[in-house]
């Protein structure tokens, strides 16, 4: 049994409502930055997104084409499987319908790829809807190498491990292929609602 | 140049957890380059989901660990072989 | 060894040593002792079970009971404002350990030692120095220490009084000097290197601790004065999550 340490409150904000604030989380108004690796610094010259996998063919956007699509600006509350939770950030991005509007596909699942080798899945349809974006801006300012930068996936309503990072593409899949935390221990949906953090959760 | 990253020596209680022996001193093959170090001059990112070991001579992954507080997953495919002396 | 056990210890005093850093001297029941170098893992659990966890090295020289250790105060820090600011005699401290096999140093490894520091990099090279003297040692140590200023170089009057007996202590000062100082007055770089590290033909044993920047900035240098990478060991303080 740890003891308690008299006199010590770490680092929480006393002050959210608890109903936006997922079981076993608590709030900050830090952003924290988390990484298994180096971080990639992708010139936007060089950049591109791709969807790939069981598609009608390979869709495909540079930098300039993807700046072209209609964006929007959206404000929701981040949850991180190590129990921070940020309540209303401000991210801009292109939503993944309008990525995958036009794309043909039976697939049900997506797996997320990225510069530095990360990847994350997810069922289709937790994508579409209104329920992730492409985001290139947080907070007003042009997304971070460190939160991500040039730009990263943005999907909410699940522990933002899901929010992979240095995005490049989704290559969408009939199976539901586990990526680098799923295939380690991590849950492989990770809804923060239920506390799906870990396998067997 | 990234401040987030540590060297083995901040996952050594980890790896111990795990291990049930002082691990750090230990040398490991990466699969990847076939470069050899001690555990405890591998790169380490700590800030994450999980603990990342990574070869600090071509970046790939040695060793990921993830733990709930009662259960540990451990891939160590990225270490081709972990030489441990005991004493 | 074996699986580690998270031990409670019981503070028995805080003294400061600079402006920032304090150094906590506990009394740990059933502890072992350790070898210079290694650190500790420390954990504290607040009133409704929030945990936070961090490492810190070891300051004191081996022996039964007693373990100090030195810490900073990170600003806006979760844990080091706690442990320099809140934490007392009389409380108690959980935490695990020894920890650590590869950055630790004793007499019987020979030398000469060449060690590198970089703020409160120095805590764990103090703990060698302190069981070299302890031990009698006389194996030939250079300490470089890199501080911000004068004010705020750790164990500065203790590693006067050590200097000398074959051991040779060098400082920089990066930000700010006194009136009148001749020394070293920027960071550690290869020139200085090669002027204090004893040279690559005396196969010196090399510890290097201090942030992830300073030690790569200070590994790499000695790689280019043709010290053997393998004799460099090296331990980066940095934010760790818990």
């Amino acid at each position: 049994m740890p003891i308690v340490s008299r006199g010590f409150r770490g680092r929480r904000r006393d002050d959210a409502p608890s109903d936006r604030i997922p079981p076993g989380q608590y709030a900050t108004n830090d952003f924290p930055v988390l990484s298994a690796g180096p971080t990639p610094r992708t010139p936007v010259a060089e950049w591109d997104f791709a969807v790939i996998g069981e598609v009608d063919k390979l869709h495909h956007w540079t930098w300039d084409e993807f700046r072209a699509l209609p964006s929007e600006t959206v404000t929701v509350d981040i949850h991180c499987v190590t129990k921070w939770t940020k309540l209303d950030t401000v991210w801009e991005g292109v939503s993944v319908d309008t990525l995958l509007e036009g794309v043909d596909t039976a697939a049900e699942y997506a797996a997320a790829f990225c510069d530095g080798g990360y990847t994350t899945n997810l069922p289709l349809e937790d994508l579409t809807g209104g329920k992730a974006w492409i985001a290139f801006a947080y907070d007003g300012e042009p997304l971070d190498p460190e939160h991500g930068g040039p730009a990263r996936l943005l999907v909410p309503h699940l522990y933002f491990w899901k929010s992979a990072k240095w995005v490049r593409g989704l290559r969408l899949t009939s199976t539901n292929e586990p990526g680098f935390w799923e295939s380690n221990g991590y849950h492989i949906y990770g809804d923060p609602w239920r506390e799906q953090r870990y396998w067997g959760d | 140049m990234d401040a987030l990253k540590l060297d083995g020596n901040a996952a050594a209680g980890l790896l111990q957890e795990v291990f049930a022996v002082e691990v750090t001193a230990a040398r490991g093959t990466c699969d990847n380059c076939g470069a050899v170090e001690a555990v405890g001059a591998v790169v380490v990112y700590a800030h994450a989901p999980g603990t990342v070991l990574r070869c600090p001579h071509c970046d790939a992954v040695l060793m990921r660990i993830v733990t709930d507080g009662a259960r540990y997953w451990v891939d160590l495919r990225g270490v081709r072989s972990l030489e441990l002396t005991s004493t | 060894m074996g699986r580690l056990n998270w031990l409670v210890a019981d503070v028995i005093d805080a003294v400061p040593e600079t402006p920032r850093v304090k150094t906590i001297k506990l009394d740990v029941p059933d502890w072992e002792g350790h070898l210079p170098g290694q650190h500790v893992d420390v954990r504290l659990t607040a009133e409704d079970g929030y945990q936070a966890q961090r490492s810190y090295s070891i300051a004191s020289e081996p022996n039964r009971n007693h373990v100090e250790l030195t810490v900073e105060r990170i600003d806006d820090g979760e844990v080091s404002p706690y442990l320099t600011e809140e934490l007392r005699a009389g409380d108690q401290l959980e935490l695990r350990g020894p920890v650590g096999g590869y950055f630790v140093w004793e007499p019987d490894r020979g030398g000469p030692l060449l060690l590198v520091a970089g703020g409160s990099g120095v805590v764990p090279l103090m703990a060698m120095l302190r069981h070299r003297a302890a031990a009698g040692s006389s194996v030939p140590a250079t300490l470089l220490l890199s501080s911000r200023s004068w004010d705020d170089v750790i164990y500065r009057d203790e590693l006067s009084r050590l200097n000398g007996s074959g051991l040779n202590v060098v400082h920089t000062l990066t930000r700010s000097q006194p009136d009148g100082w001749t020394g070293y007055a920027r960071r550690v770089d290869e020139a200085m290197l090669r002027a204090v590290a004893p040279p690559p033909g005396e196969a010196p044993l090399v510890y290097v601790c201090g942030p992830t920047p300073f030690v790569e900035a200070v590994a790499s240098a000695l790689v280019a004065l043709c010290h053997e990478p393998t004799s460099i060991r090296t331990e980066r303080f940095g934010p760790t999550g818990g």
